[in-house]
């Protein structure tokens, strides 16, 4: 098992598909980058799928090979953390349509010898969850005992327990919604359009020449509002002035929070392609749980034996507590074990991500109970 | 095992083993954890308070955070044998919506609530002529959570009004349980075992 090449870190594997996508079309071959921590028990019980968010990836635990920066939940997975890679077989994958490693609009078609652009398949999260089962095949995982994640991850946990759920003893959704409101979709639409716009996108053909990263900047600044409150934004920036004691009267960025939102944005480029961007927002907006189980929530979860832990933000206004109430209620109804509890914290929608130690608690408390 | 309140030992001793139950401010969990481990019973929760609500998750428990004047709503018809309301009720906005709700979801309902009528709560307003502060109702008129205070003749009439049959009922003071017959003034805590009244 130590020498098997298909666990460690930053793998890759091309598996054969075809994978039937939400849209009617096949897609194959499906290329997923992902990591492995921690070792597969001989019973194979012990696997855990962190499923990452927006524009996340893989690297949920260990250093990112381009930028050195540690993986993005460290806090909570690792040796001794509540997601206890010691004990428990840890995997996270990018999702399909990013640009991480997994097939996405920036991977080269074999058809073509040219990346797909736009000829890349609409997407949906449960496209994602399919190609992540076709992952778990390969690993030789049947049944997670967990399958973990906040905001599009907890998309990805609710879409799994619906999907496979023989497949799932446990989901943990934090700061997530069952489906995409209005206001959800117009804010993604507000950043596709900004991509749109830049001349340099060229209908989604610009993997030769540059990239439209103007475009795709604004688009991350107006989502990088939503994943703060405003509490937060004016603790951090209020009204003070950036590197200078008076307005300019002028268009340069005054304001400290006009420059951190330029510097978000700008960083946000170098590091995310902007078609997998308009492709995973898509995903995202064509998310509705109860569409796809006949507009009852609770006939997605009918009959399940997974068991549920929910867990929202006071300050989250991007996903709002209402929405979480409303997957529990369904939950309930259905007569799935299940636990939610809002939790109160300053960082709005990021505190997923963040410092917030009853977070850690209670994933800890959920985990431990289900050994 | 914990030692459980005297209130809610009583209640986990005469839940039917293997029971569905809803425990309806289940606090940090206490009450259903004991029905789990010594009843088998398969338990969920409503609770308020989120610190109370990580408690009860670390325990392996299902645990809603949730107000019972709002969230009841969410459940579905008898979709478990027991109901569970303990020392709640007196802090409900509305505590007949919320019995209703209670004999919506369960068959049965176990209510339990300090009863404003005991004598110690009746001299402390009579000789003191100020809101009364005892061992069971510690907090101050102005800090309450105690909004609809009751006594146990107050709650038989009302449970009478609403077409409910009182199934049993016990009485306790301290940790030892007292006659039915001068509950009203001698008990300091009563737990009424709830059922929809077919006959009415």
């Amino acid at each position: 098992m130590i020498d098997d090449q298909r666990f460690g870190l930053a793998r890759r594997v091309t598996l054969p598909g075809p994978l039937r996508l939400d849209s009617g079309a096949a897609f194959a071959p499906v290329e997923i980058a992902y990591e492995t921590y921690g070792t597969l028990a001989a019973d194979r019980g012990n696997a855990v799928l962190v499923c990452h968010a927006l524009t996340g990836d893989q690297h949920l635990a260990s250093a990112h090979p381009r930028t050195g920066k540690p993986g993005w939940w460290t806090r909570m997975v690792g040796p001794g953390r509540p997601i206890d890679t010691g004990r428990d077989f840890v995997v996270c994958a990018n999702v399909l349509g990013s640009c991480m490693g997994s097939s996405g609009p920036a991977s080269v078609d074999p058809a073509t010898g040219r990346p797909y652009a736009m000829a890349f398949p609409v997407i949906t999260i449960r496209d994602m969850v399919r190609a992540q089962a076709m992952l778990l095949d390969h690993l030789g995982v049947g049944t997670l005992r967990a399958v973990v994640g906040g905001s599009m991850g907890g998309m990805q946990a609710l879409s799994w327990a619906a999907t496979f759920p023989d497949r799932v003893r446990a989901a943990v959704v934090i700061a997530s919604t069952a489906r995409h409101t209005a206001q959800n979709i117009a804010f993604h639409e507000v950043g596709r359009q900004a991509v749109m716009a830049d001349p340099n996108w060229r209908e989604g053909d610009y993997y030769a020449a540059s990239a439209p990263a103007a475009g795709l900047a604004v688009a991350r600044m107006a989502a990088h509002i939503t994943y703060l409150s405003e509490a937060g934004l004016t603790e951090k920036f209020g009204r003070r002035l950036q590197g200078r004691d008076a307005k300019s009267f002028g268009f340069d960025a005054d304001f400290q929070v006009e420059s951190y939102l330029r510097h978000q944005g700008m960083a946000f480029t170098d590091r995310f392609d902007a078609n997998s961007y308009l492709y995973i927002t898509r995903a995202m907006d064509y998310f509705d749980l109860a569409e796809e189980h006949g507009g009852l929530l609770a006939n997605a979860f009918r009959g399940t034996r997974t068991r549920f832990a929910i867990v929202s933000f006071d300050t989250d206004w991007l996903y709002p507590t209402a929405e979480s109430r409303a997957v529990v209620q369904a939950l309930h109804a259905a007569g799935a074990p299940a636990s939610f509890v809002e939790l109160s914290s300053p960082f709005g929608h990021d505190a997923f991500l963040l410092d917030v130690p009853a977070l850690d608690r209670i994933v800890a408390g959920f985990m431990e109970a289900g050994r | 095992m914990t030692q459980l309140r005297p209130d809610l030992a009583l209640i986990a001793a005469h839940v039917a083993p293997g029971s569905r139950v809803l425990d309806v401010g289940c606090g940090d969990g206490a009450l259903m954890a004991a029905l789990r481990d010594d009843r088998g019973c398969d338990a969920r929760g409503l609770e308020i308070d989120g610190g109370n609500v990580a408690a009860a998750m670390a325990r392996g428990l299902s645990v809603a955070q949730g107000d019972a004047d709002v969230d009841l709503a969410g459940y579905p018809d008898a979709s478990f044998d027991y109901a569970i309301l303990s020392q709640t009720l007196q802090t409900a906005r509305a505590p007949h919506v919320v019995l209703d709700e209670l004999l919506r979801i369960g068959r049965r309902a176990f209510v339990s609530f300090p009863n404003f009528a005991h004598w110690r709560v009746r001299l402390s307003l009579l000789l003191g002529g100020r809101m009364p502060v005892t061992r069971l109702l510690p907090e101050r008129w102005y800090d309450t959570p105690n909004i609809h205070h009751v006594t146990v003749d107050d709650f038989r009439a009302h449970v009478a009004e609403r077409g409910l049959a009182v199934e049993r009922a016990w009485f306790l003071r301290g940790d030892r349980q007292t006659g039915g017959g001068a509950a009203n003034l001698l008990a300091e805590h009563a737990v009424f075992l709830l059922a929809r009244n077919h006959h009415h």
